[in-house]
């Protein structure tokens, strides 16, 4: 039986980004806040030190701040037809379990997502009429548009150190950045990161191409760095151990570093670490949700606790399995096309190509998380028309290096021997001298790409497992196939000794290897309850003081990295939280 | 085992501790600690845990304890699959100008290490059956630890060469034994008992780098053997300054460990 606690303002599940956001702009508007968070809390200065934080196995191998699949899992199949099994252990994507979340381990990188995603459906009805989409690619509006995230993407770009160079300030554009992004108020916190000797060639060969490149944004300090909440950053040392690593320099922009100090001043705000939230409890009428229970993790302990607003802030996916798990809203079912919790799931794709230059020195090493050039002219540039290529969608082309160790990182020419002498002599050879230059690319919901719960395997906690169902569709087998030909005529233009060549994914997507932690969708936000979990405000559309906040709100998946819009939309929701909700308790939007 | 190499205590010296005054800071741009603080300084907490220094710490520099040899013996193999370890990364890492063989790298105690340790027992593997096979993208299904499934296929490794040559891996010759790892790793050997062959490489061939490519705080990359083959700077790599000094030129090979730092 769960020990029921004293009622507090606010619960917040997770504690990463969003919720160390929200922590701290609840509680210092003086609400009494609670987080929950399932991993332990660690530190900069007694976890994330040199040397043991340098540890390639530990981090990146062994997945020491990730998710413990021993605990709970996902199953997974790649259609509706086929039987799920669990991941048993993590590989395509990893969640982190920490203070901190999976903002403690990401590399940095932070894009404004634009109308180009926010109207998607309208965009391309307009352009291409409404039989260029295909039947079962089930994107929508967001409800959301770019200026009214515009303040909020500025203050998580200030909050979390982004260094980059604006490219449109006001409509003006600015050479050296990116000239399709949208207009911002203001450039970068911090200037760009000091280019490697990757990322010039690529941007050499594209701006030869007569593409746009321009400096990757990153939450890598460029320099030594106050934030507008006083938190000092130190710059960022090129150290090459930046994703799957917290940073011994404080340089990237990390929650456990900002938010959460800041949030754990305030006498409102308590963590409890090692706090696994098990269901969300609704009312009598399930107009309301009334607090959480969770199982303290130590000791197998449960409690209660009630809570006049909840904030559903853990990893993605997790946050869906939690609506599903308590109830809330209808699951959806791909046979019928109704429900709304668990629709829409995203992932990303991509290609790449590893070009070898005898005798040059790359030292793949000596980077930040964000030491990549990026060209966009394929991505939120509107002026590339995908109407011959019949796809809907978009990718970006980097060039560069962002933590490449020796166990995962050893490039060396297709064909060559996996052991013994010849294996030697060619890794020795080629470590030093091959690049990469990779796409990103967007995913399109898709009616067949869901999650429900597994009607088999459970969790440690004896509830459900969540179900994945995914697979590439066609439209982003013919996006792939474009990016591939970009890729490898931008490397053949560098005249590399050997290529091996970039080619468009048409292989079922697998649990194995990793491949991007930005899965998005399962509780999507939209305009009206029929087809999505939450609104503009990220408010529950079943019950008022619910808020589920992450990329699981995100009705489809662009091809960048989604912590922009994550960071933006905390920021979002606290303000309508404290300037809105909390005034007038309600629906925020009416049905 | 061959002769340990020198201790490089030239990479690892810290200037209230270095003997050596030939040994500057500047002249250690692979151990730049001066510009790291400089750096960092704003950082506060890290960059001051990074640097404590301790009796235990300044013990830990001295050339005997760099060189202290690695502990002998094995936590879990026994003697059939310690033997079969031994051929197998003496083969895919043979002794040559660029790195000792691979025992004397250590590659068979890293292996018998993790083997033995919390990976090998099954640490954040999702052990509930039902036990399905699945299709290959579903990616680990069988119901065994890491170290359940290395008894397993070294056993059936052993038992087609039985089999096939009339003795286990360790005794056949360099050809027969390269002949096994490519029907291994190209899934042509299938076992007898069951045990998916693709599933036994993959494991395998993984640790082998790890032994190859990880720390050596976990038995292999002995004195640092593989990260010099490719000229991985290890652990220090504090490079805010290097980023643009050493841009497209050669970096100095000499690799920092965990226990070199500590």
């Amino acid at each position: 039986m769960a020990t029921k606690l004293k009622e507090v303002d606010v619960v917040i599940v997770g504690l990463g980004w969003t919720g160390g956001i929200l922590a701290k702009e609840l509680a210092e508007a003086g609400m009494k806040v609670v987080a929950l968070e399932r991993g332990a809390a660690r530190s900069s200065e007694n976890d994330y030190s040199l040397p043991n934080i340098r540890d390639e196995l530990r981090y990146v191998v062994r997945h020491d701040l990730m998710q413990n699949t021993a605990r709970d899992t996902l199953t997974v199949r790649n259609n509706p037809t086929q039987e799920a099994l669990p991941m048993r252990r993590l590989g395509s994507f990893l969640p982190g379990e920490v203070v901190g979340g999976s903002g403690v381990h990401w590399s940095g990188h932070t894009w404004r997502w634009t109308d180009m995603e926010f109207k998607v459906r309208s965009m391309y009805e307009e352009r291409y009429g409404k039989k260029f989409i295909p039947d079962d690619m089930t994107i929508q509006d967001w409800g959301i548009t770019y200026a009214e995230l515009e303040p909020y993407y500025e203050k998580f770009e200030y909050t979390a150190a982004v260094s980059g160079k604006a490219g449109n300030i006001n409509g003006k554009i600015q050479p050296g950045g990116n000239p399709f992004e949208a207009p911002r108020a203001k450039d970068y916190a911090l200037p760009p990161l000091t280019p490697i000797l990757a990322s010039e060639m690529f941007s050499n060969a594209a701006r030869n191409a007569g593409y746009n490149p321009f400096p990757r944004p990153s939450a890598n300090a460029s320099q030594a760095y106050t934030n507008p909440d006083g938190t000092k950053f130190g710059a960022c040392q090129y150290c090459g151990y930046c994703q799957r690593f917290g940073c011994e320099a404080n340089a990237k922009g990390s929650p456990h570093l900002t938010v959460i100090p800041l949030a754990m001043k305030s006498p409102n705000f308590e963590l409890r670490a090692n706090s696994w939230v098990t269901k969300v409890l609704k009312d009598s009428d399930g107009k309301k949700v009334t607090g959480v229970t969770y199982t303290n993790v130590l000791n197998g302990e449960e409690f209660e606790q009630p809570a006049n607003i909840v904030l559903l802030c853990a990893y993605a996916i997790n946050n869906v399995h939690l609506m599903l798990l308590s109830g809330i809203g209808q699951a959806y079912d791909p046979a019928s096309g109704n429900g709304v919790v668990g629709k829409n799931y995203c992932y990303q794709t991509g290609a790449s190509a590893t070009l070898f230059f005898e005798g040059k020195h790359f030292n793949p090493f000596m980077n930040a998380g964000g030491s990549n050039a990026t060209i966009d002219d394929f991505n939120i540039n509107w002026g590339f028309d995908r109407g011959p290529h019949n796809f809907v969608g978009a990718y970006n082309v980097g060039g560069g290096f962002n933590t490449n160790l020796p166990i995962g990182y050893r490039p060396v020419p297709s064909g060559t021997p996996q052991w013994g002498k010849a294996w030697k002599q060619a890794t020795a050879k080629w470590y030093q001298t091959a690049m990469v230059i990779n796409a990103s690319g967007s995913v399109m919901a898709n009616r067949n790409n869901y999650f429900d719960l597994d009607p088999t395997y459970r969790n440690a906690f004896g509830q459900p497992l969540m179900r994945m169902t995914f697979d590439y569709k066609a439209n982003e087998h013919k996006m792939g196939t474009h990016a591939a030909q970009v890729i490898n005529d931008i490397a053949k233009s560098m005249n590399p000794t050997r290529i091996n060549q970039a080619t468009a994914r048409t292989e079922p997507w697998t649990v194995v290897p990793y491949q991007s932690t930005h899965n998005t969708g399962g509780t999507i936000m939209g305009t009206k309850p029929s087809d999505s979990v939450v609104n503009k405000y990220l408010q529950s559309w079943n019950c008022h003081n619910l808020f589920v906040v992450g990329a699981n709100v995100f009705p489809h998946n662009s091809s960048y990295n989604p912590t922009g819009p994550v960071g933006a939309l905390a920021y979002w929701t606290a303000d309508a939280i404290k300037n809105k909700y909390v005034k007038n308790p309600g629906p925020l939007v009416q049905a | 085992m061959t002769k340990p190499e020198s201790p490089r205590h030239e990479s690892v010296c810290r200037d209230s501790l270095c003997k050596d005054p030939s040994h500057t800071e500047s002249a250690t741009p692979e151990f730049d600690r001066r510009n790291f603080l400089k750096g960092a300084v704003v950082g506060g907490a890290a960059a001051v845990s990074g640097t404590a220094l301790t009796p235990e710490s300044a013990q830990a520099q001295q050339p005997a304890a760099a060189s202290a040899p690695q502990p002998a013996g094995y936590e879990f193999l026994n003697l059939d699959e310690a033997a079969f370890i031994e051929a197998l990364v003496d083969h895919m890492v043979p002794a040559d100008d660029l790195t000792p063989k691979g025992t004397d790298v250590g590659i068979n105690i890293y292996i018998d290490r993790a083997l033995a340790g919390g990976w090998g027992k099954g640490d954040r593997l999702y052990m509930q059956g039902p036990w399905k096979k699945g299709a290959p993208s579903q990616g680990y299904q069988l119901p065994l630890t890491p170290a359940q499934l290395y008894r397993a296929g070294i056993e059936a490794t052993n038992v087609h060469c039985r089999k096939t040559y009339g003795k286990t891996f360790d005794r056949l010759d360099e050809a027969q034994r390269e002949e096994v790892l490519v029907g291994l790793q190209s899934a042509k050997i299938n076992f007898d008992s069951g045990l998916p062959v693709r599933v036994f490489w993959g494991a395998l061939y993984q640790t082998v780098i790890e032994g190859m490519f990880s720390d050596p705080i976990y038995g292999g990359n002995r004195n640092k053997a593989g990260w010099q083959l490719i000229g991985f700077p290890g652990v220090i790599a504090v490079h805010r300054d290097h980023v643009e000094q050493y841009r497209g030129k050669p970096f100095p090979n000499k690799p920092v460990s965990i226990s070199d730092m500590s």
